[in-house]
């Protein structure tokens, strides 16, 4: 009843490493896949968790190579080696040379690699079961492992553009006319193709089918998705890449797919909630809804008119003279300026001047969770000094100075004070009740939400023009001529 | 069926003689899920990437699958060659992540560090 495979079986019996004795391999590399993760509770056993975890892999790895070779079935290696030798060379050169700010985008294209994976294993397995009897639950299992693979591969290609924010995509229309409809046919069609998958087994058309439509789906569902809702993308398809390997765990009858795909699963949907919750939305509306102005909220020439005090660095710099508490709050402008190393001076600088410099991370700053802390642990800022919102927030009302760099939805009063603007009951940084504001940006021009920020019009604040490198390196220059 | 026929069957579908029943497949599936939901919400956000990607390299498990099509694909049926080939893809995606995705936590985890 599994057909060609069955055959095989030609190996000794008491084998070393029979089916039983990979299954007992398998089982251990779970165990090191949870203990891994469970490193990454903590910065200090972070990295032994990391390591936990690869070698997790390769017992994974070794139990299915050695596994047959000891029961006596030869196999010709070369196919493994080239394709090792390939991926591991791709793999190794991209993880050794990627920026830290390019970090989201090599999430995201990761994410879309475990996902055709998963798919092509469960394509193999359907070819191979042809002409052979086929389990129900077998049938699902291949049709839910390619339709989910499908959708996260071509999801995370599109992903990957968009957070490399070409010039040339620019003029590319991000939005798809009756896009909600046209989603609800693509998704229908994927599961009514496998219904046909698991109906008509006899049949290859029908797996392709499948997955071409989730791939269709896998496009059409992402690219309306803006740029600041990036991070809840990339955690939904962190977990999708989890969820497709755990299917294939059903198809090809593997415990370890189903462990290590159900922890990956698990993984994306506590960041996909958390990142929600960030910002105060649904996940239906992140996918689904459009965020822009709304039409009766306050102009620009309102908000601002007249009232936006802009500083020089050596003005800034004077700020800081008598300051006893500072607190950096990076946005995304900080990972686009690449201004973590120049942030980390006016670190020393400050705390050089006896100034107890700390930093406010808002969960969804930047383009994935967690981007501010790796670019600043990057710059070799101690994670000690990174504080999350909720144990930042109570204590604004004693920093002497907020300096804001590149940040703008996330630190919006707005969010508190106006129930109709579109980042209503957001929770943000409050940044508005230290005793002076610094505001590093470009220009006035608004965040994602597309709503001006009253923060920049505050008696208390001071905008200091510019690129948020170049202003910061002209600060600390001011800085270290006067110490 | 017996061990050794056991041994060389891990492309059996999981209802099939011989495969592990459906509930106790579930079963794992809704533990390790649980395990997931305890472990990781104690992840603090500091780490959130480091999570992500360290987690993607976990999700190229998938190259057990791939290895298993590529040792055991050997019988001609008629699509045997083109599920070889299918394998001998997801092998290379999976290795991609796998190395890739350790790598760069190792990476990026080593910056993780209290100043002295």
């Amino acid at each position: 009843m599994i057909g060609a495979l069955t055959t095989l079986a030609a190996g000794d019996g008491t084998a070393i490493l029979g089916r039983q004795g990979s299954d007992v391999v398998y089982l251990i590399a779970s165990i090191f896949f949870i203990l891994g993760i469970k490193g990454l509770t903590h910065p200090r056993t972070a990295v032994r968790g990391n390591q936990f975890g690869a070698f997790g892999m390769l017992l994974a790895v070794l139990a299915t190579v050695l596994g047959p070779a000891a029961a006596g079935h030869a196999f010709d290696p070369t196919m493994i080696v080239i394709g090792i030798a390939i991926g591991a060379v791709i793999g190794g050169l991209a993880a050794i040379r990627v920026q830290m700010t390019g970090m989201p985008q090599m999430v995201a294209i990761f994410n879309g690699f475990g996902g055709i994976a998963s798919a092509f294993v469960a394509g193999g397995a359907f070819l191979l079961a042809i002409g052979t009897e086929m389990s129900l639950q077998g049938n699902i299992a291949i049709g839910v492992s390619g339709m989910i693979g499908s959708v996260t591969f071509t999801g995370s290609i599109v992903a990957f553009f968009k957070l490399l924010d070409l010039r040339s995509l620019r003029k590319f229309p991000s939005a798809i006319p009756g896009q909600r409809f046209l989603n609800a046919l693509l998704f229908l069609g994927a599961i009514a193709a496998c219904v046909w998958l698991v109906q008509d087994s006899e049949n290859t058309t029908t797996y392709w089918t499948v997955c071409a439509l989730a791939a269709v789906l896998g496009v059409t569902l992402t690219t309306p998705i803006g740029g600041a809702d990036m991070p809840v993308v990339i955690a939904l398809l962190n977990s999708y890449s989890g969820l497709a390997a755990a299917a294939t765990g059903f198809v090809i009858d593997n415990n370890v797919l189903i462990v290590s795909g159900s922890l990956v699963g698990a993984s994306g949907v506590i960041l996909t909630a958390i990142m929600c919750k960030a910002m105060n939305r649904s996940l239906p509306n992140v996918i689904f809804g459009k965020l822009g102005p709304s039409a009766d909220g306050p102009s620009a020439d309102d908000v601002y008119g007249g009232k936006v005090k802009s500083a020089s660095p050596d003005e800034v710099a004077m700020l800081f003279d008598g300051a006893q508490r500072v607190v950096i709050v990076p946005g995304y402008g900080m990972a686009v300026a690449q201004a973590q190393h120049t942030v980390r001076d006016l670190t020393n600088l400050l705390e050089a001047m006896d100034i107890t410099v700390e930093f406010a991370i808002h969960p969804v700053a930047g383009r994935m969770p967690g981007h501010m802390n790796v670019l600043l642990a990057e710059a070799d800022i101690d994670y000690d000094k990174l504080k999350e919102m909720d144990e930042i927030n109570p204590t604004f009302g004693q920093v002497d100075v907020a300096l804001v760099i590149g940040a703008n939805d996330v630190v919006n009063p707005v969010a508190r004070t106006d129930p109709n603007s579109p980042i209503a009951g957001m929770p943000i940084l409050d940044v508005d009740k230290a005793r002076t504001v610094v505001v590093v940006k470009r220009s006035l021009s608004p965040g994602f939400a597309g709503i001006p920020n009253p923060l920049f019009a505050m008696d208390n604040t001071y905008m200091m023009f510019g690129d948020g490198k170049k202003a910061i390196m002209e600060l600390n220059a001011v800085l270290k001529e006067n110490a | 069926m017996g061990e050794t026929v056991d041994l060389l069957v891990p492309i059996v579908l999981a209802a099939s003689e011989g495969g592990t029943s459906l509930i106790a497949l579930l079963t794992i599936l809704m533990l390790a899920v649980f395990v997931g939901f305890e472990v990781i919400t104690k992840v603090p956000p500091t780490l959130h990437t480091p999570l992500m990607s360290g987690s993607n390299a976990i999700s190229g498990i998938a190259i057990v699958g791939a290895l298993l099509s590529v040792v055991l694909v050997e019988e001609s049926t008629p699509h045997s060659s083109l599920a070889r080939w299918l394998g001998f893809f997801a092998l290379i995606f999976a290795t991609v992540n796998v190395v890739g995705g350790f790598l760069v936590t190792h990476r990026m985890l080593s910056m993780f560090r209290r100043k002295k």
